[in-house]
């Protein structure tokens, strides 16, 4: 067996509200993962149970309490600001649910600035973006406008043809297929599987009980980490 | 690596009043750090005595110098330092007008500075302000208007030519954005974070707008009463701040 290119051990989260009478909530605890090249593990939980909390802290915007998270030689729970952003360059991509970009920026660019930003030229770059963005179905002649307008499936699909661009060996997917029409829908899903046919190592989110089954090969229950819960 | 700025136990004093004690950070090539806080909380100070302006009552601001390596600017003779202000370090100024010289064609503003670091060919300098002036999209029919005939974000754009011109590699930027309409402000923005991926520079930026630093800024610093609070991954600090005083600046942030 391949090892693992996520691995999360006993990791624990606690939110302490400074500003509400320094009330200590802790979210998580005992937490642990492991993914290896080419598997897709889904997070399940009620709503609240911690799945994006869990998601934000292997990409590094949730500070862990304490535990190891491994991403592709990284130890995020550890690791310097700019070994993180080192490791989000390269090796570590992030299909969140908010489109945040520069406003004014044509969305052409913002798909192809995780690759402009490895050094690609900026040729390849855009020849790469605008493929995801056709394959998407976003229409050329939205391609020079700034993303920030678009419809709420459109920017989606900006979204997910950046987290797309740069094939990364660990992919973290919150909700990708929400808000699509079925086309897309399938699009999204192909573009996983080919993700993992690679050998991408990938933690999602999926609320689309159809679309975890078809591409999850194992989920792991967020529930089961609730402090007290064992 | 070698850090491009090392700045150790960094202390600057109005008489008995705080302006900044105990600032030390580390800043790489390429990287471009925000330090926020409400006025007063010291981030202007830090960035005075950072780019020179002011001379700190204690530390060191060691930079990476292209000749002798890592060198302590707060004990460097002045004139070396002032060779460093004009040809590896910019100040970008919040009002341009401290940046400018409004007496000036925008074509002489961008040139003045390249003639300072010893360039004399009047045809190349011309060419290559003409160049910057593109960089910044300001028309190159507009390179003989004084800035006092431009806009606020021209003005703004100008003093940013005028200050890349030289290839710097550390910029300072105080509130760049501030004073500008925020169409103005997000183009000013694309045009900031497009020249910093290509020219790989690395910057620190003093803002009070939280908005501006998720977009610019890879790591932040945050500042409360002189002192640094907080630091950490820019998405870090603002989705999961852990001091109180970050969550409530944070908190504060109006929704739009």
């Amino acid at each position: 067996m391949t090892d693992p290119v996520i691995h999360l051990e006993d990791v624990a989260k606690t939110f302490t509200l400074h500003n509400q009478g320094g009330a200590v909530i802790p979210v998580l605890e005992r937490a642990g993962l492991s993914v290896r090249p080419g598997e897709c593990v889904g997070l399940v939980g009620a709503s609240g149970a911690g799945k994006s909390t869990l998601m934000r802290m292997i990409w590094g915007n949730y500070l862990a309490a304490s535990g190891t998270i491994m991403v592709a030689g990284t130890d995020v729970a550890r690791a310097a600001p700019r070994e993180i952003l080192a490791l989000r360059r390269g090796r570590l991509g992030y299909v969140s649910q908010f489109l945040r970009v520069v406003p004014r920026v044509p969305t052409l660019d913002v798909v192809a600035e995780p690759l402009l930003d490895l050094g690609v030229p900026e040729e390849a770059a855009r020849a790469r973006a605008a493929e995801l963005l056709a394959r998407l179905r976003i229409p050329e002649r939205l391609w020079p406008l700034s993303p920030t307008t678009f419809s709420g499936g459109e920017q989606q699909r900006v979204n997910i043809a950046r987290g797309f661009a740069h094939p990364s060996p660990a992919l973290l997917l919150d909700e990708p297929t929400a808000s699509l029409d079925a086309a897309n829908r399938e699009t999204v899903l192909a573009l996983i599987e080919e993700a993992k046919a690679r050998g991408a190592a990938i933690v999602g989110i999926f609320h689309d009980e159809a679309a975890r089954s078809r591409v999850c090969d194992r989920v792991v229950n967020v529930s089961d980490f609730t402090p007290g819960a064992a | 690596m070698t850090p491009l700025l090392q700045v150790r136990g960094l202390e600057k004093r109005y008489g008995a009043r705080i302006g900044c004690t105990g600032v030390g950070f580390d800043l790489y090539p390429g990287e471009v750090m925000g330090i926020v806080g409400e006025s007063g909380s010291g981030k202007s100070t830090l960035l005075s005595c950072l780019a020179g302006h002011l001379r700190p009552d204690a530390g060191q601001v060691i930079f990476d110098t292209r000749h002798k390596g890592p060198v302590d600017t707060v004990t460097m003779a002045e004139p070396e330092r002032r060779m460093l202000a004009r040809t590896d370090w910019a100040f970008v100024h919040q009002n341009p007008r401290d940046g400018l010289r409004m007496g000036v064609s925008a074509g002489g503003n961008v040139g003045e500075r390249l003639m300072a670091v010893g360039a004399r060919n009047y045809g190349r300098i011309r060419s290559t302000a003409e160049d910057w002036l593109g960089r910044v999209e300001i028309a190159s029919d507009r390179i003989d208007d004084r800035p006092s005939a431009f806009s606020g974000g021209m003005q703004q754009r100008l003093q940013i030519a005028r200050n890349l011109v030289t290839g710097p590699r550390l910029v300072f930027m105080d509130e760049p954005t501030g004073g500008l309409d925020v169409s103005v402000q997000a183009r000013l923005l694309d045009l900031l974070r497009g020249l910093v991926r290509r020219l790989g520079l690395s910057a620190v930026i003093v803002t009070h707008d939280l908005a501006v630093v998720r977009l610019l800024a890879d790591r932040l610093m945050v500042m409360k009463g002189g002192r640094v609070v907080e630091t950490g991954l820019t998405d870090q600090v603002l989705d999961d701040p852990q001091h109180a005083y970050t969550q409530l600046l944070v908190s504060s942030v109006l929704q739009v």
